[in-house]
C-alpha cells in the first residue's frame, strides 16, 4: 500500500512548498539592510524600520474605519469625510491647532459692527484655487449663496447643506441676511440678528470655500472631485479603500505642506489596523483598543497620539417614561455609577469623569457644579425618599450602544457594569442592544427605552452646540432623547444664542448647568481623550479636539 | 445543449423577480430609518424630511417597489443614498476586488481539498487520512474572524513575510484598469507590482479558501471511497495501470460530479459572503459594501447589490451543470 501514497504525498508537499516558498524568498530579497532601490520595488510587506528610512519619507498613510460619502465638504456631515475635505478644503477662518480657538485663514482680518449684525472679512491677496480660479470676495459670495438659496442651481440633485443649516438657521429662519462683495478683497457678512458664535460656526471646516469654476464644470461630479484652496489637491478615490490627495503646489503658504501625499486608508478592524501599524503598513491609525495600550506603548517604533478631550458620553433618562419622570429618581441613580471604575475599565484610564453636559474646555463650563459622588447608600436613601423603599419595582430597558465611539468604545460592557451598580441598589436592567439604525430610531421615539446610551463630540467649541443641541426643548425630536424641558433651562439656552457680551454668555450657560444638573436628566459618563497611533518618526501632527484637522505641518523625523 | 441553456437563461427571470421581492419586503420590515442613520445626528429635521421625500420613502411600499422595478427593467440599477453615486459604476470596482479574492481562494481550496480527499480516500484509515480529515474538521467549523487575525499575527506581525491588510501597498498603488490587480500590475508591465499584489492575496485568500477547502475535501473522500471500491478499478489495477493514472484518470473523473456540486457552491457562495474576510483584510468588496448598506439602511445599494450576487449565483450554478455533461459524456441536456 505504501506505493500508493507517495505520488499524491509529494504533490500536496510540493504545493505547499510552493506556497512557504514564496514567501521564504520574499523575505530573503527584502532582509534589513537591502538596498534603497530593492526596498523601493517591493516595499509592502518588510516594514522593518531599515526599509523605511532608507529613502527619505513624504508619503503619510493614516487609516480609519470607514470610508468617506462624499467629499463636498458643504454637504456632508459624518466626520469620515470632513477627516478628507479638511486637506482640500479652507474657510474664511479656522481653529489654532489643538485648540477650538479662531484665527483667520483665507480671511486676515475681520471687524464686526457694534450691534453685532456686520461682520467685514478682509481677505487674502494672491491665494488660487488649485485650478487656477482666484480666490477673491465674488468665490466667498458663490460659495454662501450656494449654500443659502434653496432653489440655486448649484444645489445639485441630493445635496443638502445641512451644517449650513443647522448653524445659520434652516430656509425661512436664516441668521445670514446677505453676504456681498465690496470689492475684490473684501466681503461683508450682514446678519437678520445677532448670533454669538457666528465667528466661531464660520471657522468649522463644512464652511471650506470651493472653486466656483470646478463646482460650474463639475457640477454633481464636484463631491467626488474636489477643489479648494487647501495644502493637498484631491487625485484618486477607491471606495472603501483609499483616498488620495498630493501636495498642492501652489498653495499660499510657502514651504507647506510638508508631506507629499497623504493616503486615507480603510481599515475596518481595530485590532487589524494596529496589526497594520506595527507592520509599518501604515503610518497613523485612529481607534486603538484601549487593549492595545501596554502594547503601543512598549513599541520603540510607535508613538502614542492623544486628541484632546471634546466630547461626552452620556446614559439618559427616558423622561416620558414613569419612573424617570420624577427627578429624586434620577438623582438616586446617579449616585450609583462608578465612573472611575469604568474609565479604568473599559477607557483604559483615557478619559475623564463627565460632571457637566459639556467638556471643560468648553466656553462657560462651570467649575462650582459638584458632581454626585458614588455612594450607593445616598442612592438607597433617596430611592426611598421618592417612594421606593425596596426599589423599582419594574424591570427597566437599558439600551446598550451596539458601535464603538470615541466616547464608548464598548457600550456593551459598560452597560453590563453600570447594571451589577444598579441591581445593588434595587434597580434591575434588562440591557438590549438593537442594531444602530433600529436603535437611534427607537431612542428617538422613545417608546421601547427606559435608559439610553449616547454622546456628542463638539463641532466648534462653543457651549450652544452642546447643551441647545442636547438639552432644548426644540431639540425633542432631533438630539434632545432624554425628552426633557425645564423652561427656565429652555430661556437661558435661548438667551445664550443671541447674547454677544461674552462675559454675560458665560454666565447665563454657567446657571444653565446648574439647573440641568439638579434636574438631572442623564447621567454625564465621560469626557474620552480618544487615542490615536503613529509611526514614531512622525512629528508636527497636532490633532484637534473636533476630530479633524489639516495635515499641513506633518513630516517624517 | 443550447437549448438548454436557454430555458435555464430564461427561468432566470422569475428566481430574479423573487428575489427582489424577498429582499424588499425585508429591508422595509426591518426598523430604522436611512435618513436618520445616512444624514447623522448632525443633521436637521427638515433636511432628514427631505431626504426621505425625495426617497419616496413616505409613499406606499407598492408605489415604492413598482418605481423600483420599472427602473430596473430599464437598466437602471439606482443610486447609492450614501454616496449619490449609480451602483452600476461603484459596484464594478467592488465585484473586481471580490472575483480576484474568490479566485484565489477557491484555487486554494479545490487544489489542496480535492488533493487531500483522494489521498484520504486512496488511504483510508491511514495517519494521513486521519490527519486531513481532522484538518478538514477544524476548518469547517474555524471562525474565518479568528483564523484571519491569527494569520495577521503570525504572518505579518511576528515573521514578516506577508502583508496584512490592503489588496497592494498603498506606497506604490497599481493603475486600476481592470480593477483586478493581477491584471493591471501586468498591464502596467510592473513585474514587482505584481509579485506585491500576490503577496496581498495570500493570507486572505487562505482565511476565506479555508472552509470550502474543507467541505471539498471531506466530499472528494467520500465519493473517491465509493468509486474506488468499484469493479473497474479492480480490473484498472489488475492490468497493473500506474496508480496515478487510476486515480486521476478512471476514479476521479467519476468521482467528480458531487465534488463540482460543492465547488459551484461554494464559489457562489464566498462571491457574496466574504464580510468577515473582507473587513479583517481591508479588503474592499462587494461583501462589505452590502454589509455596509444594511447598516445605514442604504436601500436601493441592499437591494441591487443582492440582486446582482443573486444573479452571478445562479449563473455559476448553471455554469457547474453545464460543466457536469463535459466531466461525464453520460448526462445529456435535453
Amino acid at each position: 500500500m505504501n506505493k500508493w501514497y507517495k505520488p499524491g504525498a509529494a504533490l500536496v508537499l510540493a504545493s505547499v512548498l510552493t506556497l512557504t516558498g514564496c514567501s521564504g524568498s520574499d523575505n530573503a530579497g527584502n532582509s534589513p539592510g537591502s538596498s534603497p532601490a530593492s526596498s523601493s520595488s517591493s516595499p509592502a510587506p518588510s516594514g522593518t524600520p531599515a526599509d523605511s528610512s532608507a529613502t527619505s519619507q513624504d508619503t503619510l498613510i493614516t487609516a480609519r474605519g470607514g470610508d468617506s460619502a462624499a467629499l463636498d465638504a458643504s454637504i456632508v456631515t459624518d466626520g469620515e469625510s470632513l477627516k478628507v475635505t479638511q486637506q482640500i478644503f479652507e474657510g474664511l477662518l479656522d481653529y489654532k491647532p489643538g485648540t477650538t480657538e479662531i484665527q483667520p485663514k483665507l480671511a486676515e482680518s475681520y471687524e464686526v459692527s457694534p450691534d453685532g449684525l456686520t461682520y467685514t472679512f478682509k481677505l487674502r491677496q494672491g491665494v488660487k484655487f488649485s485650478d487656477g480660479t482666484d480666490f477673491n470676495a465674488d468665490a466667498v459670495v458663490f460659495n454662501f449663496t450656494r449654500w443659502s438659496d434653496p432653489k440655486s442651481e448649484f444645489k445639485f440633485e441630493g445635496d443638502s447643506f445641512d451644517y449650513y443649516d443647522s448653524m445659520f438657521g434652516p430656509d425661512g429662519s436664516r441668521v445670514i441676511k446677505e453676504v456681498t462683495a465690496v470689492d475684490p478683497g473684501t466681503v461683508k457678512f450682514v446678519l437678520n440678528q445677532p448670533q454669538a458664535p457666528f465667528l466661531q460656526n464660520i471657522a468649522m471646516p463644512p464652511f471650506g470655500i470651493g472653486s466656483p469654476t470646478a463646482i460650474k464644470e463639475k457640477k454633481d461630479k464636484f463631491k467626488s472631485e474636489p477643489v479648494g484652496t487647501g495644502p493637498f489637491v484631491f487625485k484618486e478615490w477607491k471606495r472603501n479603500d483609499s483616498i488620495t490627495v498630493e501636495k498642492n503646489p501652489t498653495y499660499w503658504q510657502q514651504g507647506l505642506p510638508k508631506l507629499n501625499k497623504v493616503v486615507f486608508k480603510v481599515i475596518p478592524d481595530n485590532s487589524a489596523r494596529f496589526t497594520a501599524l506595527q507592520n509599518g503598513e501604515i503610518d497613523l491609525m485612529e481607534g486603538v483598543n484601549p487593549d492595545d495600550l501596554k502594547t503601543l506603548e512598549g513599541n520603540a517604533d510607535l508613538q502614542k497620539i492623544v486628541r484632546a478631550s471634546f466630547n461626552i458620553g452620556y446614559l439618559g433618562f427616558n423622561i416620558k417614561k414613569k419612573p424617570f419622570d420624577n427627578p429624586k429618581v434620577r438623582v438616586a441613580l446617579n449616585y450609583a455609577v462608578n465612573k472611575e471604575a469604568i474609565i479604568q475599565a473599559f477607557y483604559g484610564g483615557l478619559a475623564e469623569p463627565a460632571v457637566n453636559p459639556m467638556p471643560p474646555s468648553t466656553l462657560g463650563y462651570n467649575k462650582d457644579v459638584q458632581d454626585y459622588p458614588y455612594d450607593l447608600e445616598k442612592a438607597k436613601q433617596l430611592l426611598a425618599e421618592a417612594g421606593y423603599p425596596s426599589g423599582l419595582p419594574e424591570e427597566m430597558t437599558f439600551y446598550a450602544m451596539p458601535v464603538a465611539r470615541p466616547y464608548m468604545p464598548d457600550g456593551k460592557k459598560v452597560a453590563e457594569a453600570i447594571q451589577a451598580d444598579f441591581a445593588k441598589i434595587g434597580v434591575k436592567t434588562k440591557i438590549e442592544s438593537p442594531e444602530w439604525a433600529t436603535y437611534l430610531d427607537d431612542v428617538k421615539k422613545g417608546e421601547k427605552d427606559d435608559l439610553f446610551m449616547l454622546g456628542w463630540t463638539g463641532d466648534n467649541g462653543d457651549p450652544d452646540n452642546f447643551l441647545f443641541t442636547l438639552l432644548h426643548k426644540d431639540a425633542i425630536g432631533s438630539n434632545n432623547y432624554s425628552f426633557y424641558s425645564n423652561d427656565e433651562v429652555n430661556k437661558l439656552l435661548s438667551e445664550g444664542q443671541s447674547e454677544t457680551d461674552s462675559a454675560k454668555r458665560e454666565e447665563l450657560y454657567k446657571q444653565a448647568q446648574v439647573l440641568i444638573k439638579q434636574d438631572a436628566p442623564w447621567i454625564p459618563l465621560v469626557h474620552s481623550t480618544p487615542l490615536l497611533a503613529g509611526s514614531a518618526k512622525l512629528a508636527g501632527y497636532t490633532p484637534s479636539p473636533t476630530g479633524s484637522e489639516p495635515y499641513t505641518e506633518i513630516y517624517f523625523k | 445543449m443550447l437549448n438548454y441553456t436557454i430555458r435555464r437563461l430564461l427561468m432566470l427571470i422569475p428566481v430574479l423577480l423573487g428575489m427582489t421581492i424577498i429582499v424588499f419586503s425585508i429591508i422595509h420590515a426591518i426598523p430604522g430609518d436611512p435618513a436618520e442613520v445616512i444624514l447623522g445626528e448632525k443633521a436637521s429635521n427638515s433636511s432628514k424630511e427631505a431626504l426621505r421625500k425625495e426617497l419616496k420613502l413616505d409613499q406606499p411600499l407598492l408605489v415604492q417597489y413598482g418605481d423600483y422595478l420599472k427602473k430596473l427593467a430599464a437598466g437602471d440599477l439606482g443610486t447609492s443614498i450614501r454616496t449619490r453615486e449609480p451602483i452600476s459604476a461603484e459596484i464594478t470596482p467592488y465585484l473586481a476586488a471580490t472575483l480576484e479574492l474568490t479566485l484565489v481562494a477557491m484555487a486554494f481550496a479545490v487544489f489542496f481539498g480535492v488533493n487531500a480527499g483522494i489521498l484520504s480516500a486512496w488511504k483510508q484509515n491511514s495517519w494521513f487520512d486521519y490527519l486531513s480529515m481532522l484538518i478538514a474538521l477544524i476548518g469547517v467549523s474555524m471562525p474565518i474572524f479568528w483564523l484571519g487575525l491569527m494569520e495577521q499575527w503570525l504572518f505579518a506581525l511576528e515573521l514578516k513575510w506577508l502583508p496584512s491588510i490592503g489588496r497592494m501597498n498603498a506606497r506604490d498603488p497599481v493603475e486600476s484598469v481592470t480593477n483586478l490587480y493581477l491584471i493591471d500590475s501586468l498591464l502596467s508591465g510592473r513585474a514587482d507590482q505584481f509579485w506585491t499584489v500576490v503577496k496581498h492575496l495570500i493570507l486572505p485568500g487562505i482565511a476565506l479558501g479555508t472552509i470550502p477547502m474543507a467541505i471539498i475535501a471531506r466530499m472528494t473522500r467520500s465519493s473517491m471511497l465509493e468509486v474506488l471500491r468499484s469493479d473497474y478499478i479492480r480490473t484498472a489495477k489488475a492490468k497493473g495501470l500506474s496508480q496515478m493514472f487510476i486515480i486521476y484518470k478512471h476514479a476521479l473523473r467519476n468521482a467528480f460530479i458531487p465534488v463540482l456540486t460543492v465547488i459551484g457552491l461554494q464559489f457562489g457562495l464566498l462571491l457574496g459572503g466574504a464580510v468577515l474576510t473582507e473587513t479583517i483584510f481591508a479588503w474592499p468588496g462587494v461583501g462589505r459594501y452590502i454589509f455596509d448598506a444594511i447598516a445605514s439602511r442604504d436601500y436601493p445599494v441592499i437591494q441591487s447589490g443582492i440582486l446582482i450576487i443573486a444573479f452571478i449565483f445562479v449563473l455559476i450554478n448553471l455554469l457547474v451543470d453545464l460543466l457536469y455533461a463535459a466531466v461525464d459524456p453520460r448526462i445529456n441536456f435535453k
